[in-house]
């Protein structure tokens, strides 16, 4: 059964048609690049699936449910997490109260509940094992890498055991080698069976981790096909226009 | 090669030592106490019994505030209005009860009045989104403004059947020890253990962090805020009614120029003032430490003119000490 499910979804900011009529299909445990140019949707798109704000028209559904979120709170309930491009961490917490933000961890006393900071810590921990990644709870996040960050947030979005995870952008501002790391933290939530949408105009980074790449241009789902049939080439011309659509 | 990840991620970056000597705090806490020392030896009078109760006492009324300010700055905050939001206060405190109220009722009236100007000045801020310089530095002319109002620029001495109550509340002592100074130590204690150990405290960190992050992250900013300011100006309050007490007047000078003073020891003991650092063992080192080098001045014969030096100077290099840290770290 797809984990997610859109039909004709489309959105309209008076005039302007943002998105229109996309349909979209994703599985468990699968990788989708989704790509195109500066405003052809994709943030919109990622919005609307992480319930900043409802579509004009269209449905959505998720594990088969129908779905229909007017907050992020509501989407978070339903197993949709977002990566934020910025990461949305603090760099003057450590990396176990940056995973568990808002989701802190309690030990009580009768009526006197207090911060489970060794809980934190040791929980954090075995994310970041799960993820392969050197960061350590008590460390700050201001005196991590990149990589690092990216983890942390990744680590977020498992703690509720997420069906679905929205990456926006997150290669866009690190080093070649932090690249490889958050490509290797993508594949770790895919193996854990979650389904990943990486938004990205990173074409190396896209061919390398996804699984099917979808295309949007003006708004408009222009393709979706699997990467080992289609080619950089080919996702260029898709981008641009010099490839009208492939269905 | 899994047994070097996991050292790696159990392994610890400070040791507890290391960590401590790396805190601004702890280095104004060695000048407070070299200070002592010194003082110690150069004064027969500085050590001696009254004035140290003099001093304990004293430092109190900026300390309790500080905490409170310490807290919004740790937001990345700041509350220009706790100097006339104390005269507020207390004025409010000593007309209850010279109307004939109860100490009860006074003290009630001016902690209402005091989450009343702080739920103002927080909603303005967390709801509407207005700038807190600009918010309080509102509130600050306007507190002032309406103490004046409502005591008609007079001064109140007498408080009513409980006035023998309220001078012993901020005058008098226990055990030895000023009554101020338990009041401080226990707000002190409740400061530090929201800070540390409640979800209410962690946030007040993320907010001074990375605001929109934690908005983004699920944190309720907005409610948060409100209570920060709330806190703020209930601090303003708290120390209203315990000067009061001790002064045995009020007059609606009470408290000018109070909010720098605040700033500077929640800065010294290591507020930021760009948010997200800050303790309440911090606030009160801070305010130690300016009631010291106060203290010392006018024991060691200075003329009291050079005060404003002095306390500019400790808030330039207590700052200045943490920026070359950092600049060190960075290296």
């Amino acid at each position: 059964m797809p984990v997610l499910e859109l039909n004709n979804i489309s959105k309209h900011f008076g005039a302007i048609q943002a998105i229109n009529e996309v349909s979209l299909t994703i599985e468990p445990g699968e990788v989708v690049g989704l790509m195109g140019d500066n405003g052809a949707g994709k943030s919109t798109l990622v919005k609307i699936i992480a319930g900043n704000y409802p579509p004009s028209h269209g449905s959505m559904r998720i594990a088969g449910e129908p779905a229909s979120f007017h907050k992020p709170i509501e989407a978070r309930q339903r197993g949709v997490e977002i990566v934020y491009q910025d990461l949305a961490l603090c760099g003057n917490l450590t990396a176990a109260a940056n995973v568990y933000l808002s989701r802190e961890l309690h030990k009580g006393f009768g009526v006197l509940k207090i911060l489970d900071y060794a809980g934190m810590y040791r929980r954090a921990g075995e994310l970041f094992k799960e993820l392969k990644s050197e960061t350590r709870p008590r460390d700050l996040v201001e005196k991590m890498s990149g990589g690092q960050r990216q983890a942390v947030a990744i680590a977020r979005t498992m703690l509720s055991e997420a069906k679905i995870v929205l990456m926006d952008e997150p290669t866009a501002a690190i080093s070649v080698r932090q690249v490889a790391e958050v490509l290797h933290l993508i594949r770790t939530l895919r193996d854990r069976g979650v389904a990943v949408i990486l938004i990205s105009h990173r074409m190396p980074d896209v061919f390398t981790v996804a699984d099917r790449v979808v295309v949007l241009r003006r708004g408009v789902k222009v393709a979706d096909r699997p990467i080992a049939e289609s080619s950089p080439e080919e996702v260029t011309g898709l981008i641009t226009g010099a490839i009208d659509r492939i269905h | 090669m899994a047994a070097s990840l996991d050292d790696t991620i159990s392994q610890r970056q400070h040791s507890p030592i290391s960590w401590i000597i790396s805190r601004q705090t702890f280095w104004v806490f060695v000048a407070v106490m070299l200070a002592c020392v010194a003082l110690s030896l150069a004064t027969n009078t500085f050590a001696s019994p009254s004035n140290l109760f003099n001093i304990t006492r004293n430092f109190t009324f900026t300390a309790i505030i500080a905490l409170g300010m310490t807290i919004v700055i740790i937001t990345g905050g700041i509350d220009l209005s706790v100097g006339s939001v104390l005269c507020l206060c207390s004025m409010v405190l000593a007309e209850t009860m010279q109307a004939g109220a109860s100490i009860y009722i006074g003290i009630a009236a001016a902690l209402a009045t005091a989450v009343v100007v702080g739920a103002f000045n927080g909603g303005l801020i967390a709801y509407l989104g207005m700038p807190p310089f600009v918010v309080t530095l509102g509130m600050l002319s306007i507190a002032r403004s309406l103490a004046t109002v409502v005591s008609n620029n007079t001064v109140v001495f007498k408080f009513g059947p409980d006035q023998a109550a309220l001078l012993a509340l901020g005058g008098g002592k226990t055990f030895g020890v000023s009554n101020p100074l338990i009041y401080t130590v226990v707000l002190a204690l409740i400061t530090g253990f929201v800070l540390r150990w409640t979800k209410f405290g962690r946030h007040v960190f993320a907010i001074g962090g990375n605001e929109q992050g934690a908005l983004l992250t699920g944190v309720p900013v907005r409610r948060v805020k409100l209570a920060v300011y709330i806190i703020s100006a209930l601090s303003a309050g708290v120390c209203g009614i315990v000067e009061t007490g001790w002064l045995g007047a009020v007059t609606t000078n009470i408290g000018t120029g109070m909010e720098l003073q605040v700033i500077a020891a929640a800065v010294i003991g290591g507020a930021n003032l760009a948010g997200g650092s800050g303790t309440a063992f911090g606030a009160l080192i801070g305010a130690a430490l300016i009631e010291i080098i106060r203290n010392s001045l006018s024991l060691l014969g200075i003329n009291p003119f050079w005060q404003g030096t002095f306390i500019g100077s400790a808030i330039l290099i207590a700052v200045l000490f943490e920026r070359i840290r950092r600049l060190r770290e960075s290296d």
